[in-house]
């Protein structure tokens, strides 16, 4: 089982970024009102942000990086790790990471890659980074996390258009011998790989000029392409609601406490109903629960920063808490993390100006 | 687990539906817009209220209130 415990790093701050452009979801015409209606209740978007071509996830999560950057007067040279996690990179190839790399102007003495991972990106990305860096040969990091998941998506698909918003964030790490442990339940069902899935534009179903920008009616008011998001509503319904739960409770095990002594689980924001649903599920007050669908949308691996910089911000800045972090999709890959903030550097969000 | 009981709590969970209006014979298509959003508000009601699981494609075979009723009943006694 992939649980296990990360000593001695310390998470010094986090940064979120969102494009400028806010789409209402009650512009959105697709479908009729009453069921417009009924969509932004259940699923709990009542805006998000757009990015316009040419504004890439990197870019926003290089605004983030500065920000916090000039907060925490960190020396650039002594950063030595950078890793981009998301599903829209810059470019096919080379990885994301590098790019960033050059652009912050961090030394080539930086290892830096990419991790293609999306609803659990960021917990994933917080073991990785974690595990490089306690053996305490790097002594400053970055993480990165975000989408743009608006631009591959379909209008005419309801069952996706008005969920996904674009963000992308930095989180800064550092080594301190001592700081608590971070605490991870990681886990992988692969066979649900088709539950989210961008079908085209891979190797497997190389870019055909005759079949992948053909729209295709799949249901009633979902009308896709290959290279549009397609999501199985109740499969990832249904998976969400059967494993978060275990993974979070064996982690409470492993980690010898219960939920009562955590300060806030903050959950990837995939849509209202199964989040509340979740919490409801682990007993839990919406006050321990923050989210911040209503305004920004399902941001992929951008989420759970994005609700701490937005919904929790000054209690992050203004002393220790105790968080449980819980991101779960596409994958299906989910996972959770047990960690505690002290003093966090926390920006209030900040907005990237149309290119 | 009661009939009566499981009407009362789905006429609370749906906006669109008046208390006090279903019945075990009342047909789900005509007393609801029983499209994607209700069938997965419906499964997040039965998942915290009576911890049972269903998946699509017994969702789409049932026609009456009544059937939901024995869909989430037959869990239950696996269960038990």
């Amino acid at each position: 089982m992939a649980l296990f415990s990360v000593p001695d790093i310390k998470i010094s701050g986090i940064a979120a970024c969102v494009p400028e452009d806010v789409y209402h979801n009650s512009e959105y015409d697709w479908v009729e009102e009453k069921e417009r209606a009924t969509l932004i209740r259940t699923i709990g978007v009542e805006q998000k942000r757009h990015a316009r071509k040419g504004t890439t996830t990197a870019d926003l999560c290089y605004d983030a990086a500065e920000k916090l950057l000039e907060l925490l007067r960190w020396e650039r040279k002594d950063i030595e790790l950078v890793i981009f996690v998301s599903q829209s990179r810059d470019y096919i190839i080379p990885a994301t990471a590098g790019l960033l790399q050059d652009r912050l102007g961090l030394s080539h003495a930086t290892m830096a890659f990419d991790i293609g991972l999306g609803c659990s990106g960021y917990v994933y990305g917080l073991s990785v980074i974690g595990s490089l860096m306690s053996t305490g040969r790097i002594k400053k990091a970055l993480l990165f996390t975000g989408d743009i998941s608006t631009l591959n998506t379909s209008y005419r698909d309801k069952s996706a258009f008005p969920l996904f918003g674009d963000a992308g964030t930095a989180t800064a790490l550092e080594y301190c011998p001592g700081a608590k442990p971070m605490v991870f339940n990681l886990q992988t069902d692969g066979s649900g790989y088709d539950a989210i899935l961008i079908p085209d534009g891979g190797i497997r179903n190389f870019a055909n000029k005759e079949t992948s920008f053909e729209y295709h009616k799949i249901s009633e008011g979902i009308y896709r392409n290959g290279f549009n998001i397609a999501l199985d509503g109740i499969q990832v319904f249904n998976f969400s609601l059967r494993e978060v739960k275990r993974n979070v409770n064996l982690l409470m095990e492993f980690a010898g406490t219960s939920l009562d002594e955590v300060d806030y689980l903050v959950l990837h924001q995939a849509n209202k109903l199964m989040n509340e649903t979740i919490r409801k599920q682990l007993k839990l007050s919406p006050v321990k629960v923050p989210l911040s669908l209503k305004e920004y949308g399902n941001t992929s691996s951008a989420s759970i920063p994005l609700t701490m910089v937005t919904q929790i911000r000054e209690v992050l800045e203004a002393g220790k808490s105790r968080l449980l972090l819980s991101g779960f999709g596409v994958g299906l890959s989910w996972g959770s993390v047990l960690l505690e903030t002290d003093h966090l550097q926390c920006p209030v969000i900040l907005v990237h100006p149309n290119p | 687990m009661n009939i009566s009981d499981f009407i009362a709590k789905v006429e609370a969970e749906f906006e669109d539906v008046e208390p006090g209006t279903l019945t075990p014979t009342t047909i789900l298509k005509e007393a609801f817009t029983w499209d994607s959003v209700n069938a997965l508000i419906f499964l997040a009601h039965v998942n915290v209220e009576y911890d049972v699981e269903i998946s699509a494609n017994e969702l789409i075979e049932a026609v009456s209130i009544n059937d939901l009723y024995e869909l989430v009943e037959s869990k239950l006694i696996k269960i038990a």
